[in-house]
């Protein structure tokens, strides 16, 4: 009783802090936002508990919804899930936190829906009925459509609708092949339940429209080359906090979804489509990397530089290894910890010095120190030096890709070199070197700025130093995706 | 049939009432009584568990009738509600254009519980000639005598065209019983003057509700008529003659339906791709809703394309998502419009800023149209790809996938103008009524999407 009681705490409640937040008003909306926001982080982490002591490691709750379609109210969190949900959870209030210093105009507004979409990320990472997980996949897209609309930062305002609207159209065009996905999958098993879609048999040539089908919704999210012309821009155009959801979490959601609901749903198409899609991932990493290593604006650089190390998950998921999943789940945990942190530092730098060139910037670590010191153990984690938990991931990563095809595995290992190249020349250009008239003012970290760092880089030693924790949660529900895709 | 009868009845009080001169209280009268007619016709709801017939077989009530006559009862009363406000300046006429309202359901009603082709035809010709009256109603404004011109002669020409095509049936069927027909048709295959009928009532029908290549006279008769009139068109009349098509043709033509279906497919797929395509331009509101309305008939053929058992369900959910959706957007046009002095797409800019809640709603509208889910207008799409997928319709709704990725477009460059272009306009202050018209159907669709299990599974 009382694990369902949580699991429905932490499900409604962004959804019931969204609205207080609304009421609250402009002045105390972004105090109540952050205090709901630890407040279920500390409710998700107690699922822990729940998921330890229930049998076979999985919360489950099913209430019949609609009958006709045979949709079901169904939620389940298993050691996969609890990771996402606990990511979302530590992620949202450092975005919510990283916020507090900058002037937010119809505050209420911003916050709520900050909130609201992380009520559809959980919902997304919790939902076990193919019908509702649509339903939060698109809900999602509703409140950063207009975050990134309404507070998005770009100076050119038709520029930025257009920018915001491709993201709009592609996001939701790619899902309407899911949905169509999903009715085919319902015809063929009569119901939405996931489990009634993993135990589907479909013959061959079924498999490989419906793995299309869904595929697209997935690859538009993650994106992986060629669907990712969205995503540059909307990272530049969207306000920070905008971003680091969209890069943070949200395109999590496509590579979850290619656990959940692609690998064991079809996994005669995934054989068949795993050689084109690997490909498509690495060409993602290195065409990422290579253009990083050419941009001159800050929030750019990092919106390529999260291209290609999606694009590394990606292909570590299409290995069908036990590595190369695994690897993927603490590199989502860990790509989602860098890239916030990343463009954090970005938005300080640009609150400060009113730019995101770089090649207007320069001695920063002369006047903030503190500042320097996060913003380069950030960089080193997002290389992934050891000890930081990107060299966990990424590493597990490249050996499931070893274990798929070698040169491969050496194609897509040069994005370390590569990641090393474009990050250290950012920090080069941005921190080290003569302080110019921009940067001579340059303020160092208060509180508040801290307040989103220090978790940030504890994170990031502690998956680095000790990673066994997240294995030990996601390895059955890694096994049991496994198990499937290898019928 | 009482329910007919009796909203008949209100229409003729409503011009004994202009008579007397009791124009003060006819509206609240008026919608009072649709209230208890709402309320009456739902206590009809499974007598006998089936067909009703009534002089004759003239009115058949079924559970199909009846949860569309609720649905276009509810239309009315908002739209009655609308007119108070609307017809302000218009007092002395009042009663007349209520009345004309009021028959306008009469026909709508009659479409939905007929079970003759006499019957049928006469509920398409009450809306029909109401509609003419209302659509050249505004006697000073030339486009309002163009729009009910325009509407007439090609209404009239349609009307034709039924007429011969229900000739020609009942020459071979030698009766004018729809369930008649459907008996001596069932078993044995349709002589070739059947199929001309059944062809030329398709193409009548096509027309009443603005198919491709049947559409033309729709956007220019939305855009003239004054915009209550539009609304009731887009709503009442198009739900009406979708309802009476989908009873038709499921009640008498099933057989004769494969001949066509080939023709229906195209008419279909160029039904949603001329509406889209052309809403993408346009820049004025009430001609992309027009446009949208045209693309939104396209998607309501594909569940006459795959007449089956649960399809009723599905044309229901969608017309109760449409037509709810519909009025509110349209609403909140008229309040905009008549603001602004014009109907351009601008005359939206900043209307987030100066009024959230309408704007707001109008967003919620909107993303119900473009089916977004959780709104209800997600979920009829949803019903009806479903039924179509079922009955082996995959092309078309690929085809449908693709054109509602297109009508995204347009229903957010009312959003955009709304939310993110700088206005200097003044704000304003909005009728409660229309304020309540707009609050009751948004927070409808909220519910209905929320909660499609009660309305999906009626029939």
């Amino acid at each position: 009783m009382f694990e369902t009681g949580l699991l429905f705490f932490v499900f409604f409640f962004p959804l019931v802090a969204a609205a207080l937040v609304y009421l609250a008003g402009h002045k105390q909306a972004k105090y109540v936002a952050a205090t709901a926001a630890v407040i279920e982080f500390i409710a998700s982490v107690m699922l822990k508990k729940c998921i330890a002591a229930s049998h076979a490691g999985v919360i489950e709750f099913t209430h019949s919804w609609i009958d006709k379609p045979n949709i079901s109210f169904a939620l389940s969190v298993d050691g996969l899930s609890f990771i996402l949900v606990v990511l979302t959870t530590f992620l949202v209030p450092l975005i919510v936190i990283s916020t507090f210093r900058k002037e937010i105009d119809n505050a209420k507004g911003f916050y709520a829906l900050i909130l609201l979409m992380q009520f559809a990320l959980i919902g997304v990472f919790i939902a076990a009925d193919a019908f509702l997980f649509y339903i939060f996949w698109e809900l999602a897209l509703i409140p950063i459509y207009f975050i990134a609309l309404l507070w998005g930062e770009g100076r050119d305002r038709e520029f930025r609708n257009r920018a915001i609207f491709k993201f709009f159209l592609y996001t939701l065009g790619g899902s309407l092949f899911m949905l169509l996905g999903f009715i085919w999958l319902y015809q063929k098993a009569g119901s939405f339940n996931i489990h009634a879609l993993y135990n589907l048999q479909l013959n061959a040539a079924e498999q490989v429209w419906v793995f299309l089908a869904i595929f697209v919704a997935f690859a538009v999210k993650i994106p992986i080359v060629p669907f990712h012309t969205w995503q540059p821009e909307t990272y530049k155009e969207a306000p920070t906090a905008g971003t680091m959801l969209l890069a943070g979490i949200m395109l999590k959601m496509g590579l979850y979804g290619l656990l959940r609901w692609l690998l064991p749903i079809v996994p005669h198409g995934v054989m068949v489509c795993t050689p084109y899609v690997i490909v498509l991932a690495v060409i993602g990493v290195v065409y990422g990397s290579v253009i990083a290593i050419r941009q001159n604006d800050l929030k750019k650089l990092l919106a390529y530089s999260s291209l290609a190390h999606v694009g590394l998950i990606a292909a570590g998921i299409f290995t069908l290894t036990r590595e190369g999943l695994e690897g993927s789940v603490v590199q989502m945990v860990s790509h989602g910890i860098n890239v916030i942190a990343l463009f954090f530092a970005a938005e300080i730098i640009f609150q400060r010095t009113g730019t995101f060139e770089i090649a207007k910037l320069g001695g920063i670590r002369n006047v903030a120190p503190k500042f320097s010191t996060c913003f380069m153990i950030v960089v080193l984690a997002a290389v992934g030096l050891p000890l930081t938990n990107s060299f966990i991931g990424e590493f597990l990563l490249l050996f499931g890709i070893y274990e798929y095809n070698t040169v491969l595995s050496i194609i897509a290992g040069t994005t370390i070199i590569l990641g090393a190249v474009y990050m250290f020349r950012m920090y080069q250009n941005v921190a080290l070197g003569e302080t110019n008239s921009l940067t001579s003012t340059f303020e160092d970290l208060n509180w508040s700025e801290m307040a989103v760092f220090v978790p940030v880089i504890v994170a990031i030693f502690v998956i680095g130093v000790y990673p066994g924790p997240i294995l030990h949660m996601v390895q059955p529900a890694l096994d049991n995706i496994l198990n499937y895709v290898w019928r | 049939m009482k329910t007919l009868v009796y909203t008949s009845s209100l229409g003729l009080l409503c011009m004994l009432a202009e008579m007397f001169n009791l124009r003060k209280i006819v509206l609240p009268l008026s919608i009072a009584g649709l209230c208890v007619i709402f309320g009456l016709n739902m206590m009809d709801w499974d007598i006998n568990n089936g067909n009703h017939p009534f002089y004759h077989g003239m009115v058949v009530v079924n559970n199909y009738s009846v949860v569309f006559s609720g649905l276009l009862i509810l239309l009315a009363i908002f739209v009655l509600i609308l007119s108070g406000n609307f017809y302000k300046n218009e007092q002395s006429k009042i009663s007349d254009y209520l009345a004309l309202i009021i028959f306008t359901l009469c026909g709508a009603l009659a479409l939905v519980s007929f079970g003759n082709m006499v019957m049928f035809f006469l509920g398409i010709e009450v809306l029909s000639i109401s509609l003419y009256v209302l659509a050249g109603s505004k006697k000073k404004d030339l486009r309002s005598h163009e729009a009910g011109m325009k509407y007439f002669l090609m209404g009239s020409f349609a009307s034709g065209i039924l007429l011969f095509g229900i000739t020609l049936v009942y020459g071979e069927a030698g009766t004018f019983d729809l369930q008649l027909i459907a008996k001596n048709y069932s078993a044995m295959a349709p002589s070739i003057l059947f199929k001309v009928g059944v062809g030329m009532i398709m193409i009548a029908l096509l027309f009443k509700v603005s198919a491709a290549p049947f559409h033309f006279w729709a956007p220019d008769v939305y855009d003239g008529s004054p915009t209550l009139v539009t609304i009731t068109m887009a709503t009442i009349a198009k739900i009406a003659a979708f309802a009476a098509f989908y009873r038709l043709f499921s009640m008498c033509f099933i057989t004769s339906m494969p001949a066509y279906s080939g023709v229906f497919a195209a008419v279909t797929a160029l039904t949603m791709i001329v509406g889209n395509f052309t809403a993408l331009n346009q820049d004025s509101f009430k001609r992309m809703l027009a446009f949208s309305g045209i693309s939104h008939a396209g998607y309501l053929m594909i569940a006459i394309m795959s007449l089956s058992g649960g399809t009723q369900n599905a044309v229901f959910y969608y017309s109760l998502a449409y037509g709810l959706s519909t009025i509110a957007a349209f609403t909140v046009a008229m309040v905009v419009a008549n603001n602004a002095g014009t109907d351009k797409i601008e005359a939206f800019n900043g209307l987030g800023k100066r009024k959230p809640m309408l704007a707001g709603a109008l967003t919620l509208a909107m993303l119900s149209l473009a089916g977004i889910p959780p709104f209800a207008g997600f979920f009829a799409k949803y019903y009806i790809f479903s039924e179509a997928i079922k009955n082996g319709h995959l092309g078309i709704v690929i085809l449908a996938v693709i054109n509602s990725i297109v009508a995204i477009y347009y229903y957010f460059k009312v959003i955009f103008a709304m939310y993110t272009k700088e206005s200097d306009a003044v704000v304003f202050e909005i009728k409660p009524s229309y304020l309540f018209v707009v609050t009751v159907c948004v927070i409808l669709v909220l519910l209905i999407g929320i909660l499609p299990n009660a309305f999906a599974g009626l029939l």
